[in-house]
């Protein structure tokens, strides 16, 4: 600036600056508040606060040796704010020798500051620095910190390292570097700490799906699939089933209070009893029917009973429950059959003499059973009796909508403890009996490179 | 209010004090020093150019904070190991305090004196002022980069500087300057952008 006249209100645009490594062009993206800026042709990192773009360290990789899904330059827009992705660094960890990668993408607003995306096996958070410290329980075990009052439990403390690096950095990045990330998890959060020295910088993320990424930044084609669980991955099935089981406790008590209550109103009247014999000596019609019996009060069940003296030997009674006023009539068929003998287990028996239906919802009315039995020829007088009562309280329909209520409940608490099963089965501090002992331990943390501002070494 | 004027003795420019408590300002045309005598100026340095900042704040931006309305009217750019950061002076009806801009990352404080301070720190570890618990988080050596506008105090050659940064639990942020003999604490907390409801401020090109 010279002395001739004031600051004319500054209007800081993408800098266009070149390579002392070799030539290419530079573009600084986020202005003047990147720190280091990568090469992207000849991988040198630069120290982008010096005018002359001095090189900080050069990195051999074979040029897009890891391309971005999210080229540099791309601008998406993150719960309503414009970003544009400015910096994109892979990190490493190795696990028995086998290195684990994740990526990290820095995004860049000239009001609001930074902000990341971070990707592993297409899962994806969107990651901020935390203005609060979080309290750390270290004398848990696992430790959990706690934040704006949730619990986040430790899943993971690894060494990463930065294995390939592009575009720029708020921050002093270099490839080869290592530092101490830790992972507490609160599904759908994480919250990450990263050491460097004694500084530990607290980031937050919060899981977020590929194709929300996709729709973001308006890119084209599909985000890659989304592999296994990952650490804060929401369950699909709430991960907390207490509230499901608390409603199966509230619907059970509704249940209970409603049996209860058709039992003791419940009229159980007999409006029907009749004793009959079918001899089976005889061939021919032996259908008949018997005297009209009223139902009154409220459409409900009639319940009928069949009882027979059978002995090794059956009875079926094809019955009609027919309305006299308006012929409406109820067929059904019933079975009364017993047989008992001996063998090599001892004496034995099937069967029974009795025999009970429910007829749903019989209107009020005049009513009369035509009845016609059958039954092997030649067996001699089978007596049997039936009975009806009205309004008598069905328990196996309570069974069914307890069944009912029980069957999802558990199901859904089968598949959302698999779910987290398969989580913490990547944790080094997977809850006893949940996940195994030795883990391959696939370790996908998901802590930013970030080293705070200042240090005083 | 009437804002005090007086003229550059170094180069006639006008001088129009934006806040009629400030103690030292910057010639906007000459980049001279000037520190009030009421209200005569007396020229005490000159600066070099600022440094490429890309803060979003400006001179004579205003905005809210707390229900109190404020304006930044001059700033200081420190330099530190990673780069620079800004400390802009806001003038409020009630006073002054100061809104930190690291890498975008705000911060709003005030001067607290009176509290017992350490005569070091270490990070990590932990003080109470006001009822509220901090643990240092960095350490920060800097020295100052350039000034602009109107400050409260006089300020114009200082070295090298050391500032403690610490934190709550609950957004409390607290800042030891150890510039000075005795060292000065400000609290105040982080906000968020949209929080301070700024105007005027600076444009990008490419953004809006």
């Amino acid at each position: 600036m010279s002395t001739s006249g004031p600051n004319p209100p500054g209007t800081p645009q993408v800098k266009a600056l070149n390579c002392p490594g070799c030539g290419a062009a530079i573009t600084l993206r986020s202005f003047s508040q990147a720190v280091t800026v990568v090469c992207d042709h000849c991988h040198s990192i630069l120290d982008a606060q010096d005018p002359q773009l001095t090189i900080l360290q050069k990195f051999k990789a074979a040029v897009g040796e890891d391309a971005p899904l999210i080229p540099l330059g791309t601008r998406g827009t993150i719960r309503g704010t414009p970003y544009e992705a400015v910096g994109f660094q892979r990190r490493t960890i190795h696990v028995d020798g086998m290195p684990y990668s994740w990526r990290e993408y820095v995004l860049f607003n000239p009001f609001k500051g930074f902000r990341y995306l971070t990707e592993y096996n297409g899962h994806w958070n969107d990651t901020s620095i935390l203005r609060s410290l979080p309290t750390v329980n270290d004398n848990m075990s696992p430790a959990t910190v706690t934040y704006l009052g949730e619990t986040y439990r430790l899943f993971q403390s690894t060494k990463a390292g930065t294995s390939f690096v592009l575009g720029e950095f708020p921050w002093q990045v270099r490839v080869g570097e290592a530092s101490d990330v830790s992972d507490y998890i609160h599904p759908p959060r994480v919250i990450s700490s990263e050491r460097n020295g004694n500084e530990i910088t607290w980031s937050m993320g919060e899981y977020m799906a590929g194709r929300d990424v996709w729709k973001a930044f308006r890119l084209p084609g599909n985000p890659p699939d989304a592999i296994g669980v990952y650490e804060n991955q929401p369950s699909p099935l709430s991960a907390d089933t207490t509230a499901l089981w608390l409603a199966f406790v509230g619907f059970l008590v509704a249940l209970v209070v409603m049996f209860i209550a058709f039992e003791s109103f419940a009229r159980n009247e007999r409006v029907f009893q009749g004793f009959y014999s079918f001899n089976t000596n005889v061939r021919g019609e032996a259908s008949f029917v018997t005297e009209a019996f009223a139902l009154k009060g409220r459409t409900s069940d009639l319940e009928l009973t069949t009882t027979s003296d059978v002995n090794n030997n059956w009875i079926y009674l094809n019955y009609a429950l027919i309305n006299q006023d308006t012929g409406q009539a109820y067929d059904f068929g019933r079975e009364v059959s017993y047989y008992r003998g001996y063998d090599s287990d001892g004496s034995w028996t099937e069967g029974g003499h009795t025999d009970r239906v429910a007829i749903p919802s019989v209107p009020p009315g005049n009513y009369y059973l035509r009845v016609e039995p059958e039954s092997d020829f030649g067996h001699g007088t089978i007596a049997y009796a039936i009975s009806a009562k009205r309004d008598v309280p069905q328990a196996s329909y309570f069974g069914i909508a307890l069944l009912a209520l029980l069957v999802p409940a558990g199901l859904i608490t089968w598949r959302s403890l698999s779910f987290e099963h398969l989580r913490w089965a990547e944790s080094d501090y997977a809850p006893a009996g949940s996940g195994d002992e030795d883990s391959d331990n696939a370790g996908r943390p998901t802590g930013l490179g970030i080293f705070g501002k200042g240090s005083d070494s | 209010m009437t804002q005090p004027t007086a003229n550059c003795p170094n180069c006639g420019a006008k001088i129009v004090f934006r806040w009629s408590s400030s103690v030292q300002t910057v010639c906007e045309y000459c980049k001279s020093i000037l520190v009030r005598t009421d209200i005569d100026l007396k020229k005490v340095g000159q600066v070099a150019d600022l440094p490429p900042n890309s803060s979003p704040i400006q001179i004579g931006t205003e905005g809210i904070y707390n229900r109190q309305a404020f304006m930044a009217v001059g700033r200081i750019i420190y330099e530190y190991e990673l780069g620079t950061w800004n400390e802009w002076h806001l003038v409020l009806n009630n006073g002054s305090a100061w809104l930190s801009d690291a890498q975008d990352e705000y911060v709003v404080t005030f001067a607290a004196p009176g509290r017992k301070l350490p005569a070091e720190c270490r990070v990590g570890q932990h003080y109470t002022w006001d009822n509220e618990t901090y643990t240092v988080t960095t350490i920060t050596k800097a020295h100052y980069r350039g000034v602009e506008g109107e400050l409260p105090f006089q300020y114009w050659d200082k070295q090298d500087v050391v500032f403690v940064d610490l934190m709550s639990t609950n957004g409390k942020f607290a800042t030891v300057d150890y510039s000075d003999d005795t060292p000065v604490l400000y609290l105040g907390q982080s906000v968020e952008f949209e929080e301070l409801k700024l105007k005027n401020l600076r444009s990008f090109q490419g953004w809006s």
